[in-house]
């Protein structure tokens, strides 16, 4: 399935072709980097910790987006309440039924998958835009709903839940598991025919249709595999965070998990997961470069408004000067080496 | 009668807010998500220029309304034109991270305190009896008043005058208008400047009327709505559209629940998609459809 990486390799069997790394080295780094995972919670300190399990957390959202914008190619502009869906869907079985983490996530894997069946309807009808402006109001929608809970029942400020899990280390590995979990399962769909037909439906959905694709099925099924991922990363983020309000899932969600795929990269596992590092780690950065420069006592009371500027740039900058996102920068940096002295592939690959 | 004046004023405001979308929309294929936030850099404007000329609230509007048209134009000429020819998607996403980074730059520049520019202009915002129980701002008055004279300037604008026609011509067939002789980059950006004009002004006449909040972003969000009912391409559209959820979302306030005032407008939006995608008055060919 993938390219062959270096000059002189081919493959004999179908087992080779199949298999998600390729040569020697590859398995080497991936080891090297399984490693460096599991040894990173012994090595540092509490802040570091909490900044891996939100890259891991966010990134099982990442990569179910980029299933459905990268690859299946729906806009979605309503992340943000999907999460908010899983999110209370936890809270409200957990306050009302005092239900256990078994209970919740199937749950809200199941609540996901409706909403993704409602979400993905619009798509067999509207394309492009209006399938954006579609999702953006479901977003609204499933805000609503959550907000009226919340007063309708007393907790105005959000519910409480007690998460069975307390010790940062378990929740580093639980959040790894789940998220290399997602990424493998997203690997594998993807080479599989529903991940093709999502490819197809992509390129051009009236020649994908005429190749016998089932371009409605191939739509819902993308909206329903990405929302339940989504959903489920909610839960998580429920009991992470043991807290669920309406605030935490505002528009600006949504525009973050969108910035995840377009910072890292459309169509590809490794830019969601790129874009994800950069998306969760950018207002630290800012928060560093603030300290560097200074400004961090003057700017205290407008962290928020720093951070928003700064993140709106840093996307411009990258649809127009990059709209490859890191990806393309990792591909071009990767080419460098596996082609050097040369500086172009040769003719005709 | 107060529900009917109140109707009035917000479908006023989501007209005036709204043809901003369909101008953009309609010359250039661009959805743009900023403009929420374009409206609020209108107010803004106004409680500079209000501070800036003190005394002379009239240059002060003016020169503030100017102001807007600049920015819109400035909007295009430093971002959108590199978006011209680039997929819908990436030209929408380059709104919303424009209106991202519009937001938290106003924060920066003017602070996150509640300002009234109508104080600075020297001026007071009356409330007027209207025909027996219903009453009116004196602000909303005028907003009611000006829609009326924007939407007629503009359709004025589109059928008479030289530039009018070339924005029709750009916006139904850019390639053909191009050989034509008609520069596409000129024709976006009066685009860009009339609708952040627009949209520019609705947001100083709410600021006049409840200050300059967060919440204005909010506003333009949900007079996007208005547009679509109405057809994202068309003007007469806008106006009805606008008409639609208003009515709907006063009266749902009114009678079922005031929480609904931020999901209503969507609502509509979502029932109109389903029945009606291209909208009350738009061109159905034109839509992107499966």
């Amino acid at each position: 399935m993938s390219e062959p990486r270096a000059s002189g390799y081919f493959r004999t069997t179908y087992g080779r072709d199949l298999a998600l790394l390729d040569t020697r080295a590859q398995k080497a780094w991936l080891a090297l980097l399984c490693a460096s995972l599991l040894a990173l919670p012994f090595l540092a300190g509490a802040f570091v910790l909490d900044l891996a399990n939100q890259v891991l957390l966010t990134s099982i959202g990442a990569v179910a987006l980029m299933l459905l914008t990268g690859y299946a190619g729906q806009i979605s502009l309503g992340h943000a309440g999907l999460l908010a869906a899983g999110a209370f869907t936890t809270g409200i079985l957990f306050k009302e039924f005092g239900a256990p983490f078994w209970v919740t996530l199937p749950a809200s894997a199941a609540v996901g998958a409706a909403i993704g069946f409602l979400f993905g309807l619009p798509s067999l009808r509207l394309r492009g835009l209006y399938l954006a402006v579609s999702t953006l109001a479901l977003h609204f929608l499933v805000l609503h709903a959550g907000q009226e809970y919340e007063t309708r029942r007393g907790f105005s400020t959000g519910v409480v839940i007690d998460s069975p899990i307390q010790d940062p280390r378990a929740w580093y590995f639980t959040l790894l598991a789940a998220a290399v979990a997602t990424i493998l399962f997203s690997l594998n769909l993807l080479r599989s025919k529903t991940g093709r037909s999502w490819r197809a439906i992509h390129a051009r959905e009236a020649v994908a249709e005429a190749l016998g694709i089932d371009v409605r099925r191939a739509k819902l099924s993308a909206f329903v595999v990405s929302c339940t991922l989504t959903s489920i990363a909610g839960c998580l983020f429920a009991y992470y965070r043991g807290f669920v309000s309406a605030e935490a899932f505002s528009l600006f969600v949504t525009i973050q998990y969108v910035a995840t795929v377009i910072v890292g990269g459309i169509g590809s596992i490794l830019g969601a997961v790129l874009g994800t590092l950069f998306v969760v780690l950018f207002p630290y950065g800012i928060e560093a470069l603030m300290r560097a420069l200074g400004l961090a006592e003057r700017l205290a009371s407008v962290v928020f408004a720093v951070n928003y500027a700064a993140f709106g740039l840093a996307m411009i900058l990258f649809l127009v000067f990059e709209p490859q996102g890191l990806v393309g920068i990792w591909r071009r940096v990767q080419a460098w080496f596996l082609l050097w002295p040369f500086k172009q592939r040769p003719v005709g690959r | 009668m107060q529900l009917a004046v109140n109707i009035a004023v917000l479908a006023a405001i989501y007209a005036l807010i709204s043809c901003g979308y369909v101008l953009i929309y309609r010359v250039s294929r661009v959805l743009s998500l900023a403009h929420g936030e374009l409206m609020m850099l209108g107010a803004y404007g106004l409680a500079a220029t209000a501070s800036l000329f003190s005394g002379h609230p009239l240059v002060a509007i003016a020169a503030s309304i100017a102001l807007a048209f600049l920015v819109g134009v400035a909007v295009y000429a430093a971002l959108m034109w590199r978006m011209t020819g680039e997929s819908v998607l990436a030209a929408v996403l380059a709104t919303i991270a424009l209106g991202i980074l519009l937001r938290g730059a106003m924060v920066l520049a003017f602070g996150n305190q509640t300002q009234y520019p109508l104080q600075s202009l020297g001026w007071t915002n009356a409330s007027i009896a209207f025909g027996g129980s219903a009453r009116v701002s004196a602000a909303g008055l005028t907003l009611i008043l000006l829609t009326a004279a924007v939407y007629a300037g503009l359709f004025a604008f589109l059928r008479m005058t030289r530039w009018g026609i070339r924005m029709r011509a750009a916006g139904q067939n850019p390639l053909l208008a191009a050989q034509r002789g008609i520069r596409l980059h000129g024709v976006y950006a009066l685009a860009w400047g009339l609708a952040t004009l627009t949209g520019g002004m609705a947001g100083m006449l709410i600021a006049c009327d409840a200050g300059i909040e967060s919440t204005l972003v909010t506003i333009g969000l949900k007079a996007f709505p208005a547009a679509l009912v109405g057809g994202l391409d068309s003007l007469a559209g806008a106006l009805v559209g606008s008409l639609v959820v208003a009515s709907a979302e006063v009266l749902l306030i009114h009678f079922v629940d005031p929480l609904l005032s931020d999901v209503v407008p969507f609502f509509v939006l979502l029932a109109m998609l389903a029945v009606r995608p291209w909208g009350l008055f738009g061109t159905r060919e034109e839509l992107d459809r499966v």
